[in-house]
């Protein structure tokens, strides 16, 4: 601890602290414009200059790099102080007049215009925080200051575009001027690829009411993954809750049962360029539009276009890829409702006339059917028809700057020309691209359209093929959020009901001990080894607790001793005599 | 002279495996797909239990044609029962075949549990060929 006499005031400090820090912890307000807590002090700017007289000498000198000394005496406000703060915000005012940060500095000091002109005009006052982060933070020194005098400027290496740049940011993130901006050239993305509505940070919480609901770090992002630095984060965190080093890790759990839940995928709108989705920035998606309306979302909830308006007209085109012989046959279940969901949403956040197209309209389930004709009544325009085509070739004035879509309606037999502002595609749900994978994997079966098959439609819809597999929600054909959870509670019930005890099928297979020559045979072809040799009578035995039943041993025995229960032999000739009369 | 009788109508023996062959029947039912009767499908727990003498018996009581169906390689229930039905398989072609019995009259054939439509296009393929063949005439020819 050291002392010192702020303003007047006696205070006593930790060693090593800044001036600075010292002075804002106090409440003493003083301007700095190259200063950044987590990077190192630079002395550029000089507008955080205080008089400080130590060992009988006073000086003028930079509080954001100066430490505090026992016996320091520092004054924030003097005379001199102030005039010189007022000459450096001068300066920079001259050099950078229309930056609004070095505007309010110099006018909170009484400095609206500048004496002083600059020939040329910029908003770099090569205050070197770009240089030191990319440097100090991110450690690629991608960029740093080139030439000397009025020539010295910020740059990469030759002006040439530099390749050890990684594209994070972080040079436009601390850059007080807002001289440097960062632009997608050649692909290099600073934003997200799969949430391109809006950027979003490399450590975030993942969605509003995530669970749990803490902040994860995207490794594709973080510049600590790129370039064994930064580690900002880990730095600012109170707890220590952050740690660069973990790893995923795999853990084997032992269980008596598992219930998957492996859910859907969207059918990709690309494989219908028609509709002109991946075209047409305004062409959306249903998972798109939902994220749009979400409260925490790119637009705070707002459902705005591209550019930043409100839609005047919004299309919802149903059925995109299901019901659809090209693609997908089946019916995807919750499109519709959830179509009529959203025209509720655009409804009641903007006043644009809203347009669903559809086939059928399949309000199924409790409240629906009421809800679509709220729809109805809320001024909604139903089209019964399939959209052939969505583009922007306008014909009229009024269709300039729209997207058209169009379509047959099918109910008063005109083809129709819309011309529309949004237009929301509600795909098929698809089961997951590696269903095939997880299916082997747990010995399921797939429907046709590559869901989970359940044991039995009617008798079995949560039970599998394989003993203690159960299956619940989209992973078994497109659901609603209801009857995902119908199904989810019918599995965890499945679960608890199959008790400590174990139940095998009446089918399993039997040796004859007397009979049996003891040639093994059995053994070799069994799958579960559940025939085991019986040294003493040489006889092999079967152990009915592990036998599934399969046959694979019956038929293979060359003496008959071996028999499956319900299909011996004799009944299966017995069956293909009687099947042959 | 090839003798073509359009009246035949071939018996079929199917012998199908519980978990994916009967079930892609049992769709093809529910679906309402319409094929020939020709087919009558006995079940057994997994192709692998397919024993040779089965196939034997459906000839020698009077069947023109045996069809073994199966899951696809690689999902049978049982792990591995229908690479058995496989290796079975071959060796019982080659035994008909010196028999004289045509390679049409005797299939293997993986059909899944989705797969009602395939089932349905086998048989339908399967009545047309042995028709084609006309009777085998074991039975008779046994009794004699
Ligand atoms: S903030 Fe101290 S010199 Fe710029
Ligand atoms: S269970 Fe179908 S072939 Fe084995």
């Amino acid at each position: 601890m050291v002392s010192i006499v702020l303003d007047g005031k006696k205070i006593d400090v930790e060693e090593g602290t800044t001036i600075l820090k010292v002075a804002r912890d106090m409440g003493i307000d003083i301007p700095t414009l190259c200063y950044h807590e987590m990077i190192k002090p630079y002395n550029a700017c000089r507008l955080c200059i205080v008089e400080v007289t130590s060992n009988g000498r006073t000086t003028i000198t930079a509080s954001c790099s100066t430490e505090v000394e026992d016996g320091m005496v520092v004054k924030t406000d003097s005379l001199s102080v102030i005039n010189v703060r007022k000459m450096v915000a001068e300066l920079l005012l001259a050099r950078a007049p229309s930056v609004e940060k070095i505007r309010e500095i110099a006018a909170k000091l009484g400095i609206e215009e500048s004496r002083f002109v600059e020939e040329k005009e910029q908003r770099c006052i090569l205050c070197g925080l770009c240089v030191r982060a990319c440097e100090e933070i991110v450690g690629v020194n991608a960029i740093s200051f080139v030439n000397r005098g009025p020539e010295r400027e910020v740059s990469t290496p030759f002006k040439v575009e530099s390749d050890v740049c990684i594209g994070c940011g972080a040079c436009e993130y601390f850059c007080p001027t807002e001289a440097i901006k960062i632009e997608d050239i050649k692909g290099r993305k600073v934003l997200h690829d799969y949430l391109y509505l809006g950027p979003t940070k490399a450590i975030r919480v993942p969605f509003l009411q995530a669970i749990p609901n803490v902040p994860v770090i995207d490794v594709n992002y973080c510049i600590h993954f790129k370039t064994d630095n930064c580690k900002l984060c880990e730095k600012l965190c109170e707890s220590d809750a952050i740690n660069h080093d973990m790893k995923d890790e795999y853990e084997e759990v032992d269980v008596g049962a598992a219930i998957l839940t492996t859910g859907y995928e969207l059918f990709d709108s690309l494989k219908i360029p028609e509709y002109g989705y991946g075209k047409y920035p305004n062409v959306i998606n249903g998972l798109q539009f939902e994220h749009l309306c979400h409260a925490s979302g790119p637009t705070g909830g707002k459902i705005l276009l591209e550019n930043g308006s409100e839609p005047q007209q919004v299309a919802i085109i149903h059925c995109v890829g299901s019901r659809d012989k090209n693609y997908k046959s089946y019916c995807s279940r919750v499109c519709c409702m959830y179509a009529m969901k959203f025209a509720h949403l655009v409804h009641e956040k903007t006043n644009a006339h809203i347009y669903e197209f559809y086939i059928d309209i399949r309000s199924f389930g409790k409240g629906y059917e009421e809800f679509y004709n709220r729809m109805l009544s809320e001024g909604v325009t139903f089209i019964r028809g399939k959209v052939a085509e969505v583009n922007d070739g306008a014909l009229t004035p009024e269709e300039e700057g729209k997207l058209i879509v169009r379509c047959e309606d099918t109910l008063v037999g005109i083809v129709r020309r819309i011309p529309v502002d949004m237009v929301v595609l509600c795909p098929a749900v698809i089961s997951r691209n590696d269903s095939e994978e997880v299916a082997k994997l747990f010995g399921l079966t797939l429907s046709a359209d590559g869901f989970f098959r359940e044991q039995h439609p009617k008798l079995g819809p949560i039970s599998t093929d394989s003993d203690g597999i159960f299956i619940a929600g989209a992973c078994q054909g497109p659901k609603d959020i209801p009857d995902s959870v119908a199904q989810g509670a019918g599995a965890a019930g499945g679960v608890l009901s199959l008790g400590d005890y174990y139940s095998v099928e009446p089918i399993y297979s039997v040796i004859d001990d007397k009979l049996c020559a003891g040639c093994k045979i059995c053994i070799s072809v069994c799958p579960y080894d559940a025939i085991t040799f019986n040294e003493e009578e040489n006889v092999s035995e079967i152990q009915e607790m592990l036998c599934k039943g399969c046959g694979a041993c019956v038929a293979a025995c060359p003496g008959g001793v071996a028999r499956q229960n319900g299909f011996q032999d004799e009944q299966i000739f017995a069956e293909i005599e009687g099947v042959l009369i | 002279m090839i003798i073509v009788n359009n009246d035949f109508e071939p018996k079929l023996v199917g012998f199908l495996c519980r978990w994916c062959s009967y079930q892609g029947a049992d769709l093809a039912g529910t679906s309402r797909i319409e094929y020939p009767p020709n087919l009558i499908p006995i079940r057994v727990m997994c192709s692998g239990r397919v024993d040779p003498s089965f196939v034997m018996k459906a000839y020698s009581e009077g069947a023109d044609g045996v069809l073994i169906f199966g899951c696809h390689p690689g999902d049978c229930h049982y792990k591995e029962g229908n690479y058995k039905t496989i290796r079975r398989y071959s060796m019982m072609k080659k035994l008909l075949g010196e028999f004289g019995i045509e390679d049409e009259r005797f299939r293997l054939e993986w059909v899944s549990a989705a797969e009602g439509e395939k089932f349905t296009e086998v048989v339908k393929d399967a009545t047309e060929k042995i028709k084609k063949l006309g009777p085998l005439n074991w039975k008779e020819v046994l009794e004699v």
